[in-house]
């Protein structure tokens, strides 16, 4: 019974992490750039919570707001910085995308305040549901609902348009996707655009459960989700989810059965398993073939 | 301006230090299969590359249509009608087959796109059983085809085509001579860089034979593919096809 609960909590945690990921392997694809700024959606989403609840708005608006802040950060983050690295060597990306995810932090510490700031989080999310002996989290079943539903709608864009379509060809051979007619702004700012969707969606289950803005706010999300992208193997797109997943999985089976007084711990563990499945496994869970960046 | 659809002149593309191509010119005109031959690293690649956008060369023109299109991203020179066929086929192995084809027509509406795509399994039989196969997992010459289908998917004015033969089994090979027959008798304007060059003369209207970076020769297919000399000199020693 505990352990029904343990895995539910797991796959809760593990679907914020998928999204992240999920996220960070569309931009890896297109760009072959681990992009470190990430979670600075999350930081963005973070203060406009905060700003939009202290002025007395619903969560539901606060919610939409967030998907649209982080999905419109994305594309002017990409337009302000990173649409000036294209094919840069991946030293270049990697330094520049360190570069923003600094930069930001320091702009928030700057321009409002180096500390925490609290918000209102919904009420619901501490309700449970009981079947017998079993005590579900609301807030973990909607994480899971919701992550499902992104993952489908994701899933859908890629597999059944042009633009999803024009994305994949991008992420496996660039050239080539280029010969074919298709402009590497649009498909390069689409990734960022989607990547940012996704990215909001994680921002608000995570916030809901944080209650908190801060400059740092996006570090934790986005050292979860390029670890869940590097276990899936990076630029696999289904491997960034099934890696979100197994991180949650194992963080929170790791935390129920760890001795309190090495609880802390855990994330130590888990870097230590990260780095065995890397010794067994180097590509990853899911290998993915494509053709060396020029 | 020269009557062709296609006219290269004075291009130079460096990679770094090294001038992969000096002083090129050729002309293509519009229904013509124009092939160009030459040793291993004479340029013939680097020429394709930057004629399609891939590479931008240090100096010289690249006009098509009437239009300059030298430095234009390949999107651009693709949309301006100008499809490649790149070196080594390059298609989406994790891709279908039938994906691949969209892929090739994503500048087309959905309309254009469902007719070539019936078009290209008419042209290309082989591939008709086997759309919803993963690509990775064709043969070298249904690759091939598949390579040239998605290439005409966007409907373009000319084909470059890189070594089309490259790698085949003869059996296959064959098919490709024959495909590249079908497409000049059908009106098609193609460039075709070939190794195989005595076949490839057999079927081509003119030639530019090119070695070094630069072009050494050109002329008619046919004075060419008599001349001893040229295979001796250029092609270096027989010009039977492997
Ligand atoms: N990416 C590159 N970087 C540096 N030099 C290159 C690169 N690609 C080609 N070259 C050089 O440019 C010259 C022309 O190469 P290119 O590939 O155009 O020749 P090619 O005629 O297509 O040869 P092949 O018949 O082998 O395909 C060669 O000397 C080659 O070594
Ligand atoms: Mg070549």
């Amino acid at each position: 019974m505990e352990l029904i609960q343990q895995i539910v909590d797991g796959l809760g945690r593990g679907s914020i992490y998928a999204l992240l990921a999920l996220g960070i392997a569309v931009i890896f694809g297109v760009m072959h750039m681990v992009n470190f700024a990430h979670g600075e959606l999350i930081t963005v989403s973070a203060y406009t919570s905060y700003w939009l609840l202290t002025s007395g708005f619903d969560w539901w608006y606060v919610a939409l707001a967030i998907i649209v802040v982080a999905a419109i950060s994305s594309v002017v983050i990409e337009f302000v910085a990173f649409r000036w690295v294209r094919g840069a060597p991946d030293f270049t990306m990697l330094m520049t995308s360190f570069g923003v995810h600094f930069l930001v932090q320091a702009l928030f510490v700057m321009y409002v305040s180096a500390n925490f700031r609290q918000f209102p989080r919904p009420d619901w999310i501490f309700n449970t549901w009981k079947i017998g002996a079993i005590n579900l989290e609301i807030y973990d079943l909607a994480v899971i609902a919701t992550t499902l539903i992104t993952l489908l709608g994701t899933y859908c864009l890629l597999q059944h348009t042009m633009f999803g379509i024009s994305l994949r060809a991008a992420a496996e051979d660039f050239d080539a996707a280029h010969l074919m007619g298709i402009r590497s702004n649009r498909v390069i700012r689409g990734a960022f655009f989607l990547s940012g969707l996704l990215a909001g969606v994680a921002a608000v289950f995570w916030l809901m459960r944080s209650g908190q803005a801060g400059p740092v706010a996006g570090l934790n999300p986005m050292l979860k989700g390029v670890l869940a992208a590097l276990i899936g193997g990076l630029g696999s797109l289904s491997g960034a989810v099934l890696g979100g997943f197994a991180l949650g999985l194992v963080e929170v089976l790791l935390i129920a059965r760890l001795p309190t007084e090495v609880v802390g711990l855990t994330d130590g563990i888990v870097f230590v398993l990260i780095a065995l499945l890397f010794v067994f496994r180097p590509q990853g869970l899911i290998t993915v073939h494509h053709v060396e960046r020029v | 301006m020269d009557s062709g659809l296609l006219n290269v002149e004075n291009l130079n593309t460096r990679y770094g230090s090294i001038r992969a191509i000096r002083r090129v010119g050729l002309t293509v005109k519009a229904g013509e299969i124009v092939c160009l031959i030459g040793p291993n690293g004479a340029g013939k690649t680097t020429l394709l590359g930057t004629v399609a956008g891939l590479l931008n060369p240090v100096q010289g023109q690249v006009v098509f249509n009437n239009v300059d299109i030298t430095g234009w991203s390949p999107d651009r020179v693709l949309r301006a009608g100008l499809s490649l066929v790149p070196e080594h086929r390059r298609i989406f192995g994790n891709f279908t087959v039938r994906e691949n084809l969209l892929v090739g027509g994503v500048t087309l509406s959905q309309d254009q796109r469902e007719n070539l795509l019936e078009e290209m399994l008419d042209l290309f039989p082989v591939l008709k059983d086997k759309l919803s196969v993963s690509a990775g997992f064709l043969s070298g010459g249904e690759a091939q085809q598949l390579a040239i289908g998605r290439a005409l998917m966007s409907n373009p004015k000319m084909l470059l085509m890189d070594e089309p033969s490259l790698g085949l089994a003869p059996v296959l090979v064959d098919v490709v001579f024959e495909l590249i027959s079908k497409l000049r008798d059908s009106g098609r304007t193609l460039l075709v860089v070939e190794q195989n060059a005595q076949r490839i003369l057999n079927v081509a209207d003119r030639a530019y034979v090119m070695r070094s970076g630069q072009v050494v020769a050109e002329g008619s297919a046919s004075e060419l593919s008599g001349s001893e000399d040229l295979f001796k000199t250029y092609l270096g020693g027989s010009g039977v096809a492997a």
